[in-house]
């Protein structure tokens, strides 16, 4: 009696996790990027697809490398902005802040999709830079976010930004506007086709 | 002994049938179970302040998206997506109608996601209404829509990113996930448009 009451219970829970399984089916997406903590060999490649990118900006062990930022829609008082942040130092070291004269606000996010779900954080804490890693910002994970723009993010023009980081101090980053769907900066094939 | 078996039994049966019911009430309806999944009543309005409501989703196929202005990443790059997806499926995708539906209906007047939408294609209708009436759209497709408060008020929204393709009687058919790539989304409305 033992095996079928056992068999019986097996076959319930089949069930149950069937039922669990049609929902999660349907909702089973393309998970997208969130943080992407990337090895250092990848932030050499910039310098490759050269085209009009700017020469890395270094800040003691830190190097800024691929800036940009999308351009808005009319009545898009928010933008996203995008580095890559390299740690050659043997410390990690830490965003914490980040203003620009573009937006009264700017903060750290990051956005991870939960199932299809959208969902985006500010980072109260900043964003670790570990030491000897790259950590990228770029659409559909991390990213800086403008808020109370005060205007609008034209393609073609520049948004002056200052990062602050823990340990290395601030320093000043142009990011060149890209096209609204933009996937990655100039000199990169950015667009999905 | 004997009771013991029979309680046991008892409570498998009483399982399986939790079970099976639990199976059908959370079962996501797909194809083929019209009048469930997207039924709904609702009074909304469209960027030049004319009427949107369920009817307005039936005749000819579509995608359904659900977004908002103050946002940086998702809904400009749907947007961009959407125009591209029409540009490649040139007078293909002519009898093709798109909706961008506005989560943050207090920001998103009909001005301002007129002005929004037009901005990327004019193939999209961008659509708001009353929070109340937005509620109704938004439970009727089961949008994930939460508001997340920030600093100084200002606040950002989760929300579902999927664009929903519905046939030509307004039925849901399927999904185009974020980001999903240009060739796949592409045939995904192909098939749509020769279901249609």
């Amino acid at each position: 009696m033992n095996k079928l009451s056992l068999g019986a219970a097996m076959g319930v829970s089949f069930l149950i996790s069937a039922a669990g399984i049609a929902q999660a089916h349907d909702h089973a997406q393309r998970v997208g990027g969130s943080a992407m903590v990337m090895a250092q060999a990848d932030a050499g490649d910039n310098k490759v697809a050269g085209m009009d990118m700017a020469a890395p900006v270094k800040l003691g062990d830190l190097e800024i490398s691929g800036p940009f930022a999308r351009a808005t829609l009319p009545n898009q008082p928010v933008a996203g902005g995008y580095v890559t942040i390299t740690n050659n130092g043997s410390a990690a070291d830490r965003l914490v802040s980040v203003t620009s004269p573009a937006a009264a606000m700017v903060q750290i996010h990051e956005m991870a999709m939960e199932g299809d779900v959208m969902k985006m954080r500010e980072l109260p804490d900043g964003l670790e830079i570990p030491a000897g890693q790259s950590v990228t910002l770029s659409p559909g994970g991390l990213h800086l976010m403008f808020m109370k723009l005060n205007g609008p993010f034209e393609q073609g023009s520049k948004v002056p930004v200052t990062l602050t980081f823990e340990k290395a101090g601030s320093v000043e980053v142009e990011l060149p506007v890209m096209p609204a769907n933009a996937e990655a900066p100039a000199g990169h094939d950015q667009m999905k086709m | 002994m004997r009771t013991i078996r029979i309680g046991l039994w008892a409570a498998v049966v009483a399982l399986a049938l939790i079970a099976t019911a639990a199976y059908f009430l959370v079962k996501v309806p797909g194809p083929g179970q019209p009048g469930t999944f997207g039924a709904g009543s609702y009074s909304l309005v469209d960027g030049n302040g004319g009427p949107v409501t369920e009817a307005t989703f039936k005749g000819a196929p579509s995608m359904l998206f659900f977004g908002y202005t103050h946002c940086p990443d998702v809904c400009p790059t749907t947007l961009s997506d959407m125009a591209v997806w029409f540009q490649e499926l040139g007078d293909e995708g002519k009898p093709l109608k798109a909706y961008f539906v506005t989560v943050d209906p207090e920001r998103d007047t009909p001005a301002v996601i007129k002005d929004y939408v037009s901005s990327v294609t004019d193939r999209v209708t961008g659509i708001t209404g009353t929070p109340e009436e937005i509620a109704k759209i938004i439970s009727a497709w089961r949008i994930y829509a939460k508001k997340v408060p920030g600093e100084d008020g200002e606040y950002t929204m989760d929300h579902t990113a999927s664009v929903f393709l519905l046939n030509s009687k307004g039925e849901f058919e399927g999904t185009i996930a974020y980001q999903e790539a240009s060739s796949v989304a592409v045939e995904k409305l192909r098939k749509l448009l020769a279901k249609a």
